[in-house]
Formats: structure tokens, sequence, C-alpha cells
């Protein structure tokens, strides 16, 4: 089917069967590799992007549901040259290790601070219950996005 | 792309009507909501379905949580985050403590509170706080309207009494002044997990002594169930430790688990017992702290 969305700010029209996952439309078809194929079954979300603003998995989503919708993958947060804060803190505070888990983590933390500005550590930790890291890092990984919230912080 | 899985027939009507229109005709339908049962289910356990209608322009006209006069009404495609994070859930703790504690923050954004009640699992963790608040579900269809209460709605493992050309459209209850309540889940992990026991529990006092008690347990019988012979064990009771533990008793005895690769039947079981016992606790706590 014919649809049409913005990923990463930018139109893309497509054609693609109604029973592709967005997770591979990204992946295959747009070469977005940087949210990462796990499960599939959502309960790993190493996949997950934001659907018009909210964190989802995109493995379980048709992509022809996300028709007019605006998706934001970790390519459209920070580029090599210059790092989204979430992506600068992740590195400082060394919390990747295998990495594989970690888009999907900056993701449901981006997710998080769009609503939520000022988290306390519960808060962080219930964003990104979801994400499994098989390495260990979550508490590298909170700190990081605690670490973060205060860099974004506009006042102070 | 991964081995491509033949295809269906994908219909996006824009309204409510158009759905029922659709859903009247076209033979064998499947519709869609949230999706995070359905997608997995066609793309890694085999489900091949024909025609499938998406609910998801139908977002707009069916998702809202609202309180008009004593009556709190859910639009049945309300995302599972969007009911738990509204004020008028708030009072409904059990509902809330439920609905929280449901899947990771993604699963809550796409899967909707309708679609958890109509797929109609044991283990639907929205289910027995529904059952405990007496809610009712509003269906639809073409030229008509049905409400019925929530507790004759499931029929079996993914059986429901919807028929052909039917929706659900609304869940509506009336949260009733001087109860409290309380939701208890067992997983193989804290949150995350499918439930592998769950109680709620709804409870009114009147002075030392119990006037009403409603309890529903998950996941561990074919349908999301109602306590009923557990609920007798209370009303009308003073509360003490010989009570509540006679009700949570009767409450595991009332419950008919199977043995799949969550738990044992007999585990399960015992689990009722514990959680019905500590759900009892902590409603009658809520009870006198007058929240």
């Amino acid at each position: 089917m014919d649809m049409k969305m913005k990923i990463n700010g930018e139109p893309v029209t497509l054609d693609v069967p109604p029973n592709e996952l967005l997770l591979d439309t990204l992946r295959t078809r747009l070469g977005l590799t940087g949210s990462k194929d796990v499960c599939r079954t959502g309960d790993c979300c190493a996949c997950t992007v934001l659907l018009n603003g909210r964190a989802i998995n995109s493995c379980l989503i048709f992509t022809s549901e996300a028709n007019g919708s605006d998706v934001l993958t970790i390519e459209g947060l920070g580029q090599n040259e210059k790092l989204h804060p979430l992506q600068e803190a992740f590195v400082e505070e060394d919390a990747t290790h295998c990495g594989y888990c970690t888009p999907g983590m900056i993701m449901s933390a981006y997710a998080l601070l769009q609503e939520n500005p000022n988290p306390t550590r519960k808060d962080v930790e219930e964003a990104l219950a979801g994400n499994l890291c098989r390495c260990g890092t979550y508490y590298s990984a909170v700190n990081a996005v605690l670490k973060a919230s205060e860099k974004l912080r506009p006042d102070v | 792309m991964r081995a491509t899985a033949p295809t269906f027939e994908y219909y996006t009507p824009r309204t409510v009507t158009e759905v029922l229109k659709l859903i009247g005709k076209l033979k064998p339908v499947n519709m869609i909501a949230g999706g995070t049962d359905f997608v997995p289910a066609v793309r890694l356990k085999g489900f091949r379905p024909e025609n499938v209608v998406s609910l998801v322009n139908l977002r707009r006209e069916l998702s809202y949580v609202t309180l008009k006069g004593d009556t709190v009404r859910i639009g049945a495609l309300t995302k599972i985050r969007d009911v738990q994070r509204s004020e008028h859930i708030r009072k409904a703790t059990c509902l809330h403590e439920a609905l929280s504690q449901i899947g990771s923050v993604q699963i809550r954004n796409m899967a909707t509170i309708g679609g958890n009640l109509c797929n109609a699992s044991p283990a639907a963790d929205s289910a027995p706080p529904l059952l405990v608040l007496d809610a009712s579900v509003e269906i639809v269809r073409k030229g008509g309207r049905r409400t019925i209460p929530l507790k004759n709605f499931f029929l079996g493992p993914g059986k429901t009494v919807l028929r052909k050309g039917e929706l659900l459209k609304e869940i509506t209850f009336r949260p009733e002044a001087g109860t409290a309540s309380s939701f208890q889940k067992l997983g193989r992990t804290r949150g995350e997990d499918i439930s592998t026991a769950t109680a709620a529990i709804l409870l009114k006092t009147d002075g030392s002594k119990i006037s009403q008690a409603r309890i529903a347990l998950g996941s561990v019988a074919p349908t999301p169930i109602r306590a009923y012979k557990s609920e007798k064990e209370l009303v009308g009771k003073t509360a003490s430790e010989v009570i509540l533990d006679a009700a949570a008793a009767k409450a595991a005895e009332e419950a008919k688990p199977i043995t799949d690769v969550r738990a044992s039947g007999d585990y399960r079981r015992s689990a009722v017992k514990a959680l019905v016992r500590q759900g009892l606790a902590q409603a009658l706590e809520r009870a006198r702290g007058g929240a």
C-alpha cells in the first residue's frame, strides 16, 4: 500500500505490504539500522523508536498502521560529529558495553525527558524498565539519563 | 526483508459507522487495535488473517477517559498508558495499580484497554480490577447496541460474547464512595511479565464490619473470574485474621488453574490464597486510612 510518514523530520513516501513491520521498513528498506532487531516480541525494547512523540516497539507495529505519523529513530537524535546530550552522557558514564541495547535505551530516555525534563531516579528506572541489557549496564544507564537531564534543563 | 509472509486485505475505515459496515460484511474478519498481540501472532505464530480491519483511525473518536455524573467512561481504543495516567482512574486504586504493571512503557503506549479485554486472555491484567469495579461494556453493531456487565463478557481463552459485526466501544464503571481496593500480581519477575496469578480486591467497611466485598482473579481460570464464595465469607463479618484467612482459602478453592510454562496449577492455587490475603489486608488498611 502507498503511504506517507515523516521519519526523523523528513517526509517519506512508501509502498509497503500491510504486514511489514515498522522495524523492517526502517532497517531494510530505509537503511536506518540504529533501531536493533532482537526479540520481535516486544520483550527487549532494543527496537524502540518514537511514534508521534511516544516510545514504542517498532517490532510490534505494522508500518501501515503508522501511515501519516511522525517517527523518530536514533539516527534523528544526533550525528557522529555532534552527539545528543543523552548520547554524550552514555559515553561519559560508560553506559554502553556491547552497545546493542543502547539505541533503544536512549530513545526510551529521550521520550521520558520530552514528557518530564526533571525525572527522579525512579522515573528513569520506570522509563527504561522494558529495555533489557545483557551486559548489565542498567545502573550506569540510569546515571547517564539523570546526568543528561541536568545538562538539558534550560535554567540554573 | 525477512521471510515474506503472505499478506492480507487491509482496511482503514475512518469512523465507527464505517467500521461497523465493514465488519458486518467481511468474512472472515479480524480487527487490529494496539497490535501488541496481533502483530506477533501474524509475524511469529503463523496466524493468517484474510481481512484485517484497522481501528487506527478511530483513535480520536474512541480514545478518552471522562467522568460524567458518577460514571467513568473509557473509550475502547484508549491506550493503557493514557488510562493509567488519567485523573479519573486514580481513585480506582486497583485499576491504576494493574494498568501501571502491564508490560513496559512502550507496550502501554501501544496497547489499548479494549484490546486487552477483547483479546480475552485469562491473564489480561485490566480485567480483574474492572470486574471488582463492576464495570459494563457497551457493544455496538450496525443499527444497534447493547450494554452488558463485564462479568458476562468472557467465554473462554480468546473467546468473548462479541458476535459477528460487533465492536466493543466503551467501558464504564461507577466509583463507589467509601470503597477501597487493591491489585496484587505475581509474575516470574516483578513487573514486565505475563501474570502467573493476580487478584483484585474491593471492600467497603462500616465501622469494623465489612459491608461489601468483591474479589476477582486473573490467570487462574479459562477467563478472569469473580470469586463469589470468597466474597460471601466476608460480607457482614467483622474483619479478623480468621475471616480473612478463610476468604483467601475459599478463593483458592474457586480458582481452576492450569499448569503451563509459567507455573504449575498447584502453585497458582497457593498463589491465589496468598495474593487474596495480601490484597484483603491492603484494601482494609486503605479503607481504614479513609483514602
